[in-house]
């Protein structure tokens, strides 16, 4: 047990639709018993090579291998060591929780009885049993996707694949999967979690790979990725438009940088280095200087300034154009009805972020 | 490589892979009674479902066997019931088509096919367990269609053996037709195309010896109708439970059953490679 054997490797992978490269030569390492976040917007590939590490997709180049198996060759025994969770997989929304979870058990081939113990003990473990004779579709959005997660770990795999687990659920169903995929982490999974909110990457991810246009842009630990990018930003609205430029040059002295102002909503936004030393200080200042302040607060960086920092362009989200890598699904959105848009659940993010 | 696992209180072991054919086979039967069962909960927990499929024979029997049928006159003479409902059976047995379809689109579109790609169970358990629940929907459909037949003074005048071997074609016929469904199922984009392509159903059917004789369509639709594959399992189980028939001496016509025998193997054999491979290989 010198060093972690890498549970996931893919190099140069390659996917091509009818008109969209939606992989360009993607490469990933992720080491056994780690969290990897794979961030990027809409139509960057996430998907894609989700499906195609979970055996779901045929590629046109490249190689990947999942839990020391090649994805290709050795297809079926990659299947015995997986979990995919989120979009790429789904249960039935006719059977009850229970029946879910025991259909899947009999496909295992735990046997009736087994299957059935399993199930109960799943829905236990992700508080779901008063639920478990309710029909899925009566649930809501965050217990269908622990339920989704439940199917996923009958067998207790090696690597789950967790492909944007948290899209269109409202904050509170946003915080029930992260909980649970939580603890499934101290079990010492590996786990590569697809998702278009940095924050929640922030949140699970050992290592957090930013992936633009069908392939890996950027890579480190989440601290390393931050910095990079400028870290935590500071935000605040002046009451008054007239003292916008007093109130710019004391967050200019205190984070030492230049900050970007907007007269229009009178804010003021600049990188918090210090984070929270950052915003006592400046509150002070500003106090000092008898400047009034409608609001402030710490939040991390959006993913469009993660991108315009990493690609010098914004993100490009698929589905106005319907040109993106993942547009090649178009069956999938219609099918969804319950995700709310990537800009609702963005706003949802910011504001939990506020501090 | 022992990592932990995530539910320690009682995390079930990896299943050793089925090494020996025999033992492979018996994991696939499994795996398609399994999926099988999955459709009969179905019709359990929504029965709405299931009854709607019944009632669109009887309908269909009303409508075409008094609302067209006072109009209608056999060609060899007959009564046009004992001539139509033969002609339903065989309608009804198209019609699966589309519930097969409809079936397998909507589970892709849900995302539920992807599980059952991404498990180690048998690649051939979702389409056979499909089949299976879609053959004892069908008898059932029949079970309906050929009570209602009774009702409106429909009989099967041939011997018992004959009897059997009509409903057999019927079936035969279905079965080839499920394959149809499962590949048009997989390759639809979504329910919706699903449903287009469910109302070119109808003048498919139509266009065949059901309703009337296609000696009495335009020649390049009578010849598209008479080598209907419904056409000829209709005229060969008209034969069989002795209902009046179209009679004529084209080699189609003196051939029926052997032709409601050929057809549906030449569909099968056509599709049923094309349904495997297509679920196989990745849907998009």
């Amino acid at each position: 047990m010198a060093q972690k054997a890498a549970a996931i490797v893919a190099e140069g992978l390659r996917k091509e639709y009818r008109q969209t490269r939606a992989l360009d030569g993607f490469d990933l390492t992720v080491p056994e018993g780690t969290v990897c976040g794979l961030l990027g917007p809409n139509g960057a590939g996430k998907t894609t090579a989700v499906r195609i590490l979970a055996t779901l997709l045929e590629f046109d180049g490249g190689r990947a291998e999942v839990a020391g198996f090649d994805v290709a060759r050795q297809a079926a025994q990659v299947r015995y060591r997986i979990g995919v969770t989120g979009q790429s997989a789904a249960v039935d929304e006719i059977l009850t929780g229970r029946q879910n979870l025991e259909m899947f058990g009999r496909l295992y081939h735990l046997g009736a009885a087994r299957a059935r113990r399993r199930a109960d003990e799943l829905l236990e473990l992700f508080g779901l049993a008063e639920a478990g004779s309710k029909s899925a579709k009566h649930y809501s959005g965050g217990m269908r996707r622990r339920l989704d997660l439940a199917a996923s770990l009958i067998m207790a795999p090696q690597v789950l694949f967790l492909d944007e687990p948290t899209t269109g659920l409202d904050p509170r169903g946003r915080m029930e999967v992260w909980e649970a995929i939580r603890s499934l982490v101290a079990g010492g999974t590996t786990v590569l979690l697809t998702t278009q909110y940095l924050d929640e990457a922030d949140r699970l991810a050992d290592r957090i790979a930013v992936i633009d246009s069908g392939r890996v842009i950027a890579e480190g630990a989440p601290e390393r990725l931050k910095s990079m990018i400028g870290g935590d930003r500071i935000d605040l609205v002046v009451t008054d438009a007239g003292e916008l430029a007093g109130a710019a040059r004391i967050v200019a002295r205190i984070c030492g940088a230049e900050p970007e102002t907007r007269p229009d909503t009178r804010r003021i936004s600049a990188p918090a280095r210090h984070r929270v030393a950052t915003l006592t200080e400046t509150v002070r200042a500003l106090g000092d200087a008898g400047i009034a302040v409608e609001d402030i607060a710490l939040r991390r960086p959006t993913l469009d300034e993660v991108f315009l920092r990493l690609t010098g362009h914004r993100a490009e989200t698929a589905g106005e154009g319907g040109g993106g890598a993942d547009g090649g699904e178009p069956g999938r959105a219609a099918g969804r009805a319950d995700r709310g848009g990537p800009e609702r659940a963005r706003d949802q993010t910011e504001k939990e972020m506020t501090v | 490589m022992t990592t932990a696992t995530p539910s320690a209180p009682g995390a079930v072991p990896l299943q050793a892979p089925p090494e020996t054919p025999l033992s492979r086979a018996r994991w696939a039967l499994a795996d398609s009674w399994t999926v099988t069962r999955r459709y009969l909960i179905h019709w359990v927990r929504e029965p709405a479902y299931i009854m709607w499929g019944l009632m669109y024979p009887m309908v269909s029997v009303l409508l075409f066997g008094y609302v067209f049928g006072s109009a209608m006159v056999v060609q060899g003479g007959g009564d046009y019931r004992e001539f139509l409902l033969p002609g339903m059976f065989g309608m009804t047995m198209m019609f699966g088509i589309g519930n097969t379809m409809m079936g397998v689109t909507t589970d892709a579109d849900k995302g539920i096919t992807d599980r059952f790609r991404s498990m180690p169970m048998a690649r051939s358990g979702v389409v056979v367990g499909r089949s299976v629940a879609d053959m004892i929907n069908s008898v059932m459909d029949l079970a309906v269609l050929v009570a209602c037949g009774l009702v409106v003074g429909w009989r099967a005048h041939g011997s018992p053996a004959e009897t059997l071997a009509a409903v057999g074609l019927l079936l035969l016929l279905r079965f080839a037709f499920i394959w149809v469904g499962i590949y048009v199922g997989l390759i639809m984009k979504n329910a919706e195309s699903a449903g287009n392509f469910y109302a070119l159903l109808f003048p498919l059917t139509m266009i065949s010896n059901t309703f009337v004789a296609p000696e009495m369509m335009p020649g390049w639709l009578g010849a598209v109708a008479a080598w209907n594959p419904v056409s000829s399992t209709v005229t060969a189980i008209r034969e069989l439970f002795g209902n009046p028939g179209l009679g004529g001496d084209s080699w189609l016509a003196q051939n029926a059953v052997l032709m409601a025998v050929v057809w549906p193997l030449v569909i099968v054999a056509v599709f049923l490679p094309l349904s495997v491979r297509r679920y196989r290989r990745a849907r998009r």
